[in-house]
């Protein structure tokens, strides 16, 4: 056991481990967020109750026919990306045509209903969800314990951050993607099926959303509001970063989450506001996000 | 050179009869209703009546959706609150000076929100609101989770005892009505024409000459500040401030006030203020399904009403609201 400036070193680095998880979420989150805006030039208001979702999926799953932690994460994800689906065919497609902020209004409305629904079956409190048999435990390495699943999300979370960035920023089908973000009437007029690419994009991102909840689930607890003040913060972290860049969101979460962590450690205070004062001070310096285009 | 004509200014609609009609007819109504309505709902939907305006102005004539006003209407509440209890001050002057405040706030998210467009704006307004909201849990002088309660009403100008439900009800619809006809006056002032402008195509408004971002945060300012004479007064109203007026939820709520209202119509908020505000308080019973059924006013709202029920009415009848 040492300490660096002051503060006990298993402190520092839990606090410095919670806030890699944090950020794991902030990029999936903000990542899907980016997608989505991407293509439908919507904010995706749900994107929080869709994570909570996830969670809620996995936890079902887990109760009601036994699918274990590794099916949810597979599972989980298809089944909210389809509802998704289903959410773009039956209301989103009618607003892309509006101004951008009847897209934000609709997809807050559909939070609350999604998220009134589950306060009003399984209340505001959480439900436990077990980490999985594969990777409980954890490890000492010396200046701290890492718990096995913690380091699981993490390094998945990376993975899936990247894979995403690799298919839209090094493939065909990500540059038929960007091709329809910046002018999707000369991309269909080449043959392009592009209102189902943007439904695919749609189910794409919830899904993220979704993948997400899951990992949060052995996490934190599953409960209906899990979603809704972490939304907040994603947007937060959305407008730091800039619309943009697929690797901006990414980078931005995972950094914004290790600021908050440390936060905890040396001024406790503001660790529920650093995030919004950091946006704040880069809206002066930069008003595009740090990695964004200017508008 | 001189412009020739200003070619915003000199297009004058015609003097509509409609709104001074429609406000009489409010105003009558709004002075019988308490022989009829509990004071206290009445006095709750006036509040609100008077935030979803002020949000109106906002988003109705500048084209901007701030996603935080909680955050002004909340404050104000607290600081009325504050003030009231803690130093003593009379009613009239608690409500002043939460409203100051809210301007304050205003000023400082205004500049740093108007520097990004549309939907920016409207994230960047939830997520500095709900850092203020952060400030209201840990903040000492808020209460936390408890809020500030059991606020004294005092007497109005040392002369009116509020404690009468009466005596509050026609203060909190004198307000009201004040603050609505000075909202009107701006809508329709060259001000108001030029804020109507920069909604329609502030690239032209800029070329024309006019600092738009001058007149945003102008707007904004004045928006977050009627929010806050809203949230002052509710705080005098219930004897209480507390967490629930600076939670986002509660900026969610005025914005649907004024959705299922009508944007951009001048009684629609209030109209609005009114449906959901009754809504509210007659499903109370149904517990979280109010939520549920918000969410769907809201989807509905936006797929099928997007005039809402004000606009709907005057598109009907071809009248201005």
């Amino acid at each position: 056991m040492f300490e660096i400036f002051g503060i006990p070193s298993q402190a520092l680095f839990g606090q410095l481990l919670i806030g890699l998880i944090n950020g794991s979420f902030y990029a999936l989150l903000s990542l899907g967020l980016a997608v989505i805006f991407g293509m439908l030039n919507i904010i995706n208001f749900t994107h929080g109750a869709q994570y909570m979702m996830g969670a809620f999926v996995a936890y079902l799953l887990l109760q009601h026919i036994g699918a274990n932690y590794w099916w949810a994460l597979i599972l989980a994800p298809i089944a909210v990306g389809l509802t998704g689906i289903v959410m773009e065919r039956l209301f989103l497609q009618h607003l892309y045509k509006l101004d951008h902020l009847y897209g934000l209004l609709l997809t807050f409305g559909i939070a609350l209903i999604i998220e009134g629904v589950f306060r009003n079956y399984y209340g505001s409190s959480g439900q436990p969800y077990q980490v999985p048999a594969l990777l409980q435990g954890g490890r000492n390495l010396g200046f701290m314990f890492l718990p096995n699943y913690r380091a699981w999300v993490i390094v998945f979370s990376l993975v899936v951050c990247i894979s995403t960035w690799f298919v839209i920023e090094r493939t065909r089908l990500g540059s038929y993607l960007r091709a329809a973000t910046e002018n999707p009437a000369l991309v269909r007029a080449f043959g392009i099926n592009v209102p189902r690419m943007i439904t695919l994009t749609y189910g794409f991102g919830v899904g993220l959303a979704a993948l997400a909840g899951v990992m949060a689930a052995p996490i934190y607890n599953v409960s209906p509001l899990m979603g809704s003040d972490l939304i907040v913060v994603v947007f937060a972290v959305v407008v730091i970063g800039g619309m943009g860049s697929i690797m901006g969101a990414i980078v931005t979460g995972f950094a914004l989450g290790v600021i908050e962590g440390l936060t905890k450690v040396f001024f406790p205070e503001a660790s529920n506001t650093v995030i919004f004062v950091i946006m704040a001070i880069v809206l002066l310096i930069r008003p595009s996000g740090l990695f964004g285009r200017a508008a | 050179m001189d412009r020739v004509a200003d070619p915003v200014a000199v297009v004058r609609p015609a003097v509509s009869w409609s709104e001074p009609v429609a406000f009489v007819v409010m105003t009558a109504l709004f002075v019988v209703a308490p022989a009829f309505v509990y004071p206290v709902f009445l006095m709750k939907a006036l509040c609100f009546a008077l935030f979803a305006c002020a949000f109106n102005l906002l988003i109705g004539y500048v084209g901007l959706l701030s996603f935080g006003h909680a955050l002004y209407f909340g404050w104000a509440g607290y600081v009325s609150a504050h003030a009231a209890k803690v130093w003593g001050l009379p009613p009239e002057a608690a409500i002043i000076l939460g409203t100051m405040v809210a301007g304050g706030l205003g000023l400082v998210v205004g500049a740093l929100a108007i520097r990004s467009q549309g939907i920016y704006f409207a994230m960047i307004t939830l997520a500095l609101a709900q850092m203020m909201y952060f400030f209201a849990l840990q903040a000492p002088f808020t209460g936390g989770e408890d809020g500030i309660q059991a606020v004294p009403r005092g007497k109005l100008f040392a002369v009116f005892d509020l404690a009468d439900q009466t005596t509050m009800y026609f203060f909190v619809l004198a307000v009201f009505l004040a603050c609505f006809l000075l909202i009107y006056r701006v809508i329709h002032s060259p001000f108001g024409e030029v804020l109507k402008a920069i909604r329609e195509n502030e690239p032209r408004a800029i070329s024309l000459g006019y600092k738009t971002s001058r007149y945003k945060l102008l707007a904004f300012v004045l928006s977050a500040t009627l929010a806050g004479v809203a949230g002052g007064t509710k705080a005098i109203v219930f004897q209480l401030a507390s967490l629930t007026d600076v939670h986002w939820s509660m900026s969610g709520e005025v914005v649907l006030m004024t959705l299922v209202g009508g944007l951009g119509t001048v009684f629609g908020p209030v109209a609005g203020a009114f449906v959901i505000v009754s809504m509210e308080n007659y499903l109370a019973q149904f517990g979280q399904w109010v939520t549920v059924i918000q969410g769907v006013v809201f989807v509905t709202c936006v797929l099928l009403f997007r005039r809402g029920v004000v606009g709907e009415l005057a598109n009907l009848l071809k009248i201005r609201l």
